[in-house]
């Protein structure tokens, strides 16, 4: 493989994200995931003759709130189109999309990049389309059986110019994206349910070029982990290809994840001329500026935004607010913790370690109330509780419930600072241990923290690990 | 139910005429079936109407003319039917037409010609001739049909009935199968302007489940004018050339001094961009139809034709099989016009032009016309195989009412007159929404007019 630094890779994404909605975008069936085959369909949606489409007005709003949170311009008017080719899971023989007036343009995202550090990608276009349904290919022996549930699900397409140069960019972007959606509540962004879906242009060109080489178009990424694989796969495809001499074809490639490859996509079903035209049956899409203002008013605080705030208001380091900003449930859950009176930087190694390992084992969920988290953080603080102790405490609290100080009593870690009691724990550990006394006795002084966890672990957690230490000095001097 | 067997008798009696595509025996059950159902309180109580194969029904088979729904049942049944039955309507069968209402004699039906029940040699117009052949046969006091660009207007001028193309928007077309989708708008045809009112009365208004619907209350029937005075009349003096036939000219020169006598004002007008409104027409409903006659591909419903191999050869073996010559001749047009390198050539200056005779319509109205009258169509019915293998010739005698739609205009077609016995009609068209002014007039002409009589 030639060295990969005497060529940019240049990409854009375009990515269909399906909205969360009730009923699909022109009738009223069910928009849900998973219902058996063929379930969710009626005139409108199967395509029936003389069945026509009404836009549904909930996944407008989506959209728009979307386009906004993309900070693009939402036209007045757009307009619904017809992109024409023949599927048997495209029932109608077109699908309802937009094409030369999308709801909106010229948008912006800005996503941390591994190497460029704060790059902005260009939102070019974003628009409402139907989805359609679904073919399957392995369900019958030599004939394909195709579900219509999935045909006029609302989708929003988020095209991006030529931003990314490096298969990493376009996941770190992509993150991002799927970050801002999921703050904003319009989509579940489920690459695996095919609620996010993402096609590639990729091109090369050697390094200090300005034009720009032929692109080809990746799709069948079907899953986040392929994102960077399948690009990387290409992007050097293409290198090879040039390397050798050889020219590129401007190509849609499939990629196949079992043996990560890309192939090129037969070309008699690429070379389609979609024929694009205005769709009579819709008239024109005209928002007020008021629809458009109560959209903006309805947008919570984005992930950017926020993150921004809680460095300066929380007096966090960039990093740590990223990871307690990366989803809107665990930002507020930190919020509800500081706000409950827990120290802030206390309350976020919390929620960074204890809360996030266990929400990941547990379906995202926060399961330890922040009135309880603040609580357990002001007994670790008070000195009732030993740090060890608190994460027992969190994990009982978490598995069972309950307030942490009578689950903290009832496990029986509740430190004890009793002198006399401490004193007994140090009289039994020293007797334990006669050679490491003479050792401590003859200079070999570090051995005291061999001792104070002697203590600790004879007081089971229990004895407060200053008070033990004093104790022992105490005793080992004399 | 005696009336619905008396209707039922009346309807098979017309038989000959090829108008009806319901089989008799499942005619007669269904409308005894709907008589003893129907709401004994609606305004068109015990009314049979017939219904164009375009317009999905419930009761019979929606087949369109066309071979490729052959047996087709829909499972939900078009608003226009909904609000038919409410008022008490019997929806009377459904009767031929050109496939997919591509077509002006009805002649291009996949279940063979409809006749005029004047004349059995010659057409009965279309695409709606069916409808209009058995309203004129006296077998239906009304019924419904289809327009895109002139598919009731010309059917009832051929066939001596009152034909109404309402505004666009101003009927729901849920249920009505899609040709142009812009253009289409379902009409009525009745024996009288105030059959033919009170059927578009009814189906008229809002519907949610079309967004091309206007919200607006249901049309309100005028009552009959004492006379025109106050009404200022245009003729547009491009449907008037020096080549019309002149027995057309002559009842239409009748009709407008008996308007004068009424106490209308007439005047002459000019929409220059008349000429273009065909051609027009013939981009933007062929571009329509190649997209919307797109799903029928033997996967979902109606028959399937089996090709050799993958799937491109079930939709070539069922749509080459399936559709009908003039049906596909406008799919290759459509889909060429839309094409890229081609649409901007096409489709794109068919749309400008569109504008254009929309705005000719609008200065003439701004200018104090009210309404406008012309012939509804340049000859009377042709003979039955005349133009079937010219359609150039064909769709010239849609000249005069492609504008209408093209504009989403009301129009309405009235006999005004015969020659050699064969109907004339007189066509008004109004403003948009304003189908109550041209329903006055068309009362007051009516009721003026020696319909029967030669012109």
């Amino acid at each position: 493989m030639p060295p990969a630094q005497a060529w940019e890779t240049i990409i854009g994404l375009e990515t269909h994200v399906q909205l969360r909605t009730v009923s699909k975008m022109f009738c009223g069936c069910s928009a849900a995931f998973g219902a058996a085959p063929n379930t969710h369909v009626c005139p409108v949606c199967l395509g029936l003759p003389g069945a026509l489409p009404v836009p549904n007005g909930e996944a407008l709003k989506l959209a728009v709130r979307a386009a906004l949170a993309l900070e693009c311009t939402v036209h007045a008017k757009s307009v619904f189109a017809r992109k024409n080719y023949f599927y048997p899971d495209l029932p109608k023989g077109y699908q309802i999309s937009q094409y030369e007036q999308p709801l909106a343009t010229n948008g912006s995202l800005s996503f941390l990049a591994p190497e460029r550090g704060l790059v902005t990608a260009t939102i070019v276009r974003l628009h409402v389309e139907e989805d359609a349904g679904k073919s399957l290919h392995d369900r019958f022996p030599k004939a394909t059986a195709v579900d219509l549930n999935r045909a006029g699900v609302p989708l929003i397409e988020i095209v991006t110019g030529p931003d990314f140069r490096s298969p990493q960019e376009a996941r770190a972007y992509l993150q991002t994206l799927k970050q801002v959606l999921e703050y904003i509540g319009i989509s579940d962004c489920d690459m695996e349910k095919g609620s996010l879906r993402v096609d590639a242009n990729v091109s090369v060109r050697r390094a200090g070029e300005s034009a720009l080489g032929t692109k080809t178009e990746v799709k069948n990424i079907n899953s986040f982990a392929y994102v960077e694989k399948a690009l990387g796969v290409e992007r050097d495809r293409q290198i090879a290809v040039l390397e050798a001499g050889g020219s590129l074809e401007q190509q849609t490639m499939l990629y196949d994840a079992k043996d990560n490859a890309v192939r090129p996509q037969r070309s008699k079903e690429e070379s389609h001329d979609y024929r694009y035209f205005p769709e009579p049956d819709l008239p024109p899409l005209v928002l007020t500026d008021e629809f458009v203002a109560e959209q903006q008013s309805l947008l919570p605080e984005l992930p950017g935004k926020k993150r921004d705030r809680f460095v300066a208001q929380y007096g966090l380091s960039r990093e740590h607010a990223a990871v307690l900003t990366a989803s809107r449930a665990v930002a507020d859950y930190y919020e509800s913790v500081v706000h409950a009176g827990a120290d802030q930087q206390t309350a976020a190694n919390w929620v960074m370690t204890e809360v996030l390992a266990d929400a990941k084992d547990h379906q995202e969920q926060l399961r330890v109330s922040a009135p309880a988290l603040s609580q357990l953080i002001a007994l670790v603080k008070g000195g009732t509780l030993s740090h060890q102790a608190a994460k027992r405490v969190f994990v009982e609290v978490a598995a069972r419930g309950g307030d942490p100080r009578t689950v903290a009593e009832s496990l029986g870690v509740i430190q004890v600072a009793d002198s006399g009691v401490v004193a007994g724990w140090v009289s039994d550990v020293l007797a334990a241990h006669p050679q490491e006394v003479a050792r401590y006795r003859n200079g070999e002084v570090k051995l005291l923290q061999f001792f104070v966890g002697q203590v600790m672990k004879a007081s089971r957690g229990k004895a407060d690990p200053k008070l033990a230490q004093k104790v022992l000095e105490e005793k080992l001097a004399a | 139910m005696s009336e619905a067997k008396a209707a039922a008798d009346r309807l098979v009696k017309a038989k000959r005429l090829n108008a009806l595509l319901t089989p008799p025996k499942e005619l007669r059950k269904s409308l005894a079936a709907q008589a003893a159902a129907a709401r004994p309180t609606g305004v068109l109580y015990g009314m049979p109407v017939a219904v164009k194969d375009n317009i999905c029904t419930l009761e019979f088979t929606t087949t369109c003319g066309s071979k490729i729904l052959e047996g087709y049942r829909s499972p939900y049944e078009a608003t226009v039917i909904t609000k038919l039955k409410a008022a008490g309507a019997l929806i009377a069968g459904k009767t031929n037409c050109d496939e997919f209402a591509m077509g002006s004699s009805t002649e291009h039906s996949a279940y063979g010609r409809a006749l005029h029940p004047l004349d059995k040699a010659r057409v009965p117009g279309g695409s709606s001739g069916g409808s209009a052949a058995l309203v004129a046969a006296g077998a239906v006091p009304a019924a419904l049909g289809s327009e895109t660009g002139g598919s009731v207007r010309q059917p009832a001028s051929f066939c001596g009935v009152v034909g109404i193309k309402p505004t666009y928007g101003r009927v729901s077309r849920y249920g009505l199968v899609a040709f142009g989708s812009s253009l289409d708008q379902i009409g009525v045809f009745g024996r009288s302007v105030h059959d033919a009112a009170r059927v578009l009365s009814v189906i008229s208004g809002r519907d949610p489940r079309d967004a091309t619907c206007e919200d607006r209350d249901p049309l309100r029937l005028p009552t009959v004018p004492e006379s025109l005075q106050g009404f200022v009349i245009g003729l547009p003096r491009e449907y008037f050339p020096a080549d019309l036939d002149p027995a057309v000219r002559r009842a239409c020169d009748r009709a407008v001094r008996l308007m004068k006598e009424l106490g209308a004002a007439v005047r002459e007008v000019s929409l220059p961009h008349t000429a273009y409104a065909v051609p027009t027409y013939y981009v933007i409903a062929p571009a329509e139809a190649s997209s919307n006659l797109a799903r029928y591909d033997g996967v979902r419903y109606g028959p399937r034709f089996n090709g050799a191999g993958d799937i491109r050869a079930l939709y070539r073996a069922t749509r080459g099989a399936g559709f009908g010559p003039e049906v596909r001749r406008r799919i290759l047009v459509g889909t060429y016009v839309l094409s890229a390198g081609y649409y901007d050539a096409y489709y794109g200056r068919a749309q400008q032009m569109r504008a254009l005779v929309a705005q000719d319509f609008r200065n003439a109205f701004d200018r104090g016309v009210d309404l406008l009258f012309t012939p509804t169509t340049p000859t009377p019915a042709f003979k039955a195989g005349e133009k079937v293998n010219d359609p150039v010739a064909m769709y010239l005698s849609d000249i005069f009412t492609v504008t209408a739609n093209l504009a989403g205009l009301p129009a309405l077609s009235l006999p005004i007159g015969r020659v050699k016995g064969l109907p004339i009609g007189g066509q008004f068209i109004g403003q948009a929404f304003l189908e109550d002014e041209m329903l006055e007039a068309a009362y007051a002409l009516e009721r003026a007019v020696p319909a029967t009589e030669e012109a």
